[in-house]
């Protein structure tokens, strides 16, 4: 069914990128927003905008019967749910597609099955893709625990199997410390949850986070190539690329079609992303689960594939199949991203909402801005501190880095705090340059650095 | 003169630690420096409000769950 008037069932930057997408494609938008959004840039891009509550997202952007009473009085023949919020709820999908309206996604079942770890993890085993090498279960027989020590290799992390918040973790670094933690364990697992069952996975001690992207039609589908999103503080992602930048060719080629037999297995329709740990060291990488949408980093591949993903997910809801055959999507170039959060990096990244003053937005060459921001609009402090993202492409990583580096240096944001500052120092950090991180890197180095994010380079 | 305890930040303010806990304060209670008197939540991340003076609660002019601005009046003591 060709899609006609697109309802966003989000807010932020996010809900100004799909406006701009269905727009291009002849389709109507409905902006659906929350009292505190009422003059939020994606409801005046919007040719419909409907209130649905107040400003809590329990009670506006998380209300599936409010967003389909405002589909209902629109007349909207689709949603697309963007990221975060009901975005990977299944049942939301479905009542979408019980309405008569398209889904801009998966289908529920899909959701469900990669939204469940265990789930997913079997269905990426099934389709013969590396999963963390674990005990597959709970461990009650010392013999046995050695046997699968032995087999997923140290260091290994013991868990109770009753467990959660971190008690009862050990992790052993060989078969000696391997036989002494086992019965302290067991013991401390016994003693905290009346449970001394163990299970155990292997540590994967200086991971990457390598992604890809996948586009599928229900039929077949295809991969975008990867990207990588090491840079991250308290599990957010800070700082994605595309490609990677130390993944070897054939590593790449590997990875990218272990994505393209998973999200095919499946009977994958839409954009999704598959999330993986590559273990530099000993060049394995292993899946760890499956986003069911748009990601909020999906711009650097659409820079260095040229493919609009967004426009694709509305074309291929639409019903049309996928456009493009694996052999014509091309990577050229390097692309980066940095998240241009309203947060003081300099007061241990507090958030900091408030009112844009003033706003200069970078330009030129290779450099894209994707915001919800305009000069006097107020950021609310009811949703996450995402302002905008800035993306540059260049044809090389080198070159990338130096447009980064002008392009924050063109981005002004006065009013409220933001994380420039710490971008400012990533894009002239030697580490940086040479891509010598993984995903438990910037936490230590923003320890190290504190008293260099209060100030302003400029 | 009324003693209020303000909030430091604007955001959503609730009363109890978690949905299913019972409420930090409760009118008559009395509240010393440093007590916590609920939470504001500011952009996903949750903060403590404690009390910047000595008194008994006669009110809580700010709802549970509901947004407030910075400088806003949460607890009013006698």
């Amino acid at each position: 069914m060709a899609i006609r008037k697109l309802l966003v069932a989000n807010r932020g930057e996010i809900a100004v990128r799909i406006i701009r997408a269905a727009q291009e494609l002849g389709i109507k938008t409905v902006a659906v927003h929350s009292l505190a959004d009422a003059d939020s840039l994606a409801v005046k891009l919007a040719d419909e905008a409907v209130p649905i509550g107040p400003p809590a997202a329990a009670k506006s952007y998380l209300k599936i019967e409010a967003i389909l009473e405002a589909a209902r009085l629109t007349k909207a023949d689709a949603v697309h749910p963007g990221y975060g919020f009901l975005a990977e709820n299944a049942d939301f999908a479905d009542a979408v597609e019980a309405a008569g309206m398209v889904w801009v996604g998966p289908k529920g079942d899909s959701i469900r099955v990669m939204g469940d770890k265990v789930a997913a993890r079997i269905a990426a085993e099934a389709a013969g893709v590396p999963v963390v090498p674990g005990s597959d279960g709970r461990i009650d027989d010392p013999v046995q625990a050695r046997a699968v020590a032995l087999a997923i290799g140290f260091p290994v992390m013991i868990k109770a199997a009753a467990g959660g918040g971190g008690r009862g973790i050990r992790i052993a670094h060989d078969m000696e410390e391997f036989e002494r933690l086992i019965p302290q364990a067991s013991a401390e697992a016994k003693a905290a949850f009346g449970d001394g069952g163990l299970y155990m996975e292997k540590v994967i001690e200086r991971a990457r986070h390598i992604e890809v992207q996948v586009l599928g039609d229900g039929t077949r589908a295809v991969h975008c190539f990867e990207r990588e999103c090491s840079l991250q503080r308290r599990r957010q992602k800070v700082w994605e690329e595309a490609p990677s930048a130390t993944l070897p060719q054939a590593m790449r080629e590997r990875l990218c079609a272990s994505a393209v037999a998973l999200a095919a297995a499946v009977g994958y329709r839409g954009a999704g992303t598959l999330e993986y740990l590559y273990d530099d060291a000993s060049g394995a990488f292993y899946f760890i689960e499956m986003n069911t949408r748009i990601q909020v980093e999906h711009p650097v591949t659409e820079m260095v594939t040229g493919i609009d993903l967004v426009r694709e997910m509305i074309r291929i809801a639409g019903g049309e199949p996928l456009r493009f055959r694996q052999d014509d999507i091309r990577l050229k170039g390097h692309a980066i991203e940095v998240r241009i959060c309203a947060e003081d990096p300099s007061k241990g990244f507090q958030p900091a909402p408030g009112t844009i003053l003033a706003l200069r937005v970078p330009g030129g060459a290779g450099v894209r801005f994707d915001t919800m921001l305009y000069q006097g609009c107020t950021v609310p402090p009811f949703y996450d501190s995402l302002l905008g993202k800035l993306i540059v492409w260049d044809e090389d990583r080198p070159s990338a880095i130096a447009r980064m580096r002008r392009a924050l240096g063109e981005l002004a944001v006065e009013g409220l705090p933001t994380t420039r500052p710490l971008h400012l120092l990533l894009a002239d950090d030697p580490a940086v340059a040479q891509a010598d991180f993984h995903t438990r890197w910037l936490e230590p180095w923003l320890e190290r650095n504190a008293h260099r994010l209060g100030e302003t380079p400029e | 003169m009324v003693k209020q305890i303000l909030s430091p930040l604007p955001g959503t303010f609730y009363r109890r630690p978690a949905p299913d806990k019972p409420v930090y304060k409760e009118v008559g209670d009395s509240v010393s420096v440093g007590d916590v008197i609920g939470l504001i939540e500011v952009m996903k991340s949750f903060n403590e409000v404690t009390a910047d003076q000595t008194g008994v609660i006669t009110g809580f002019p700010a709802d549970d769950e509901e947004p407030v601005m910075a400088g806003q009046p949460l607890v009013e003591l006698g």
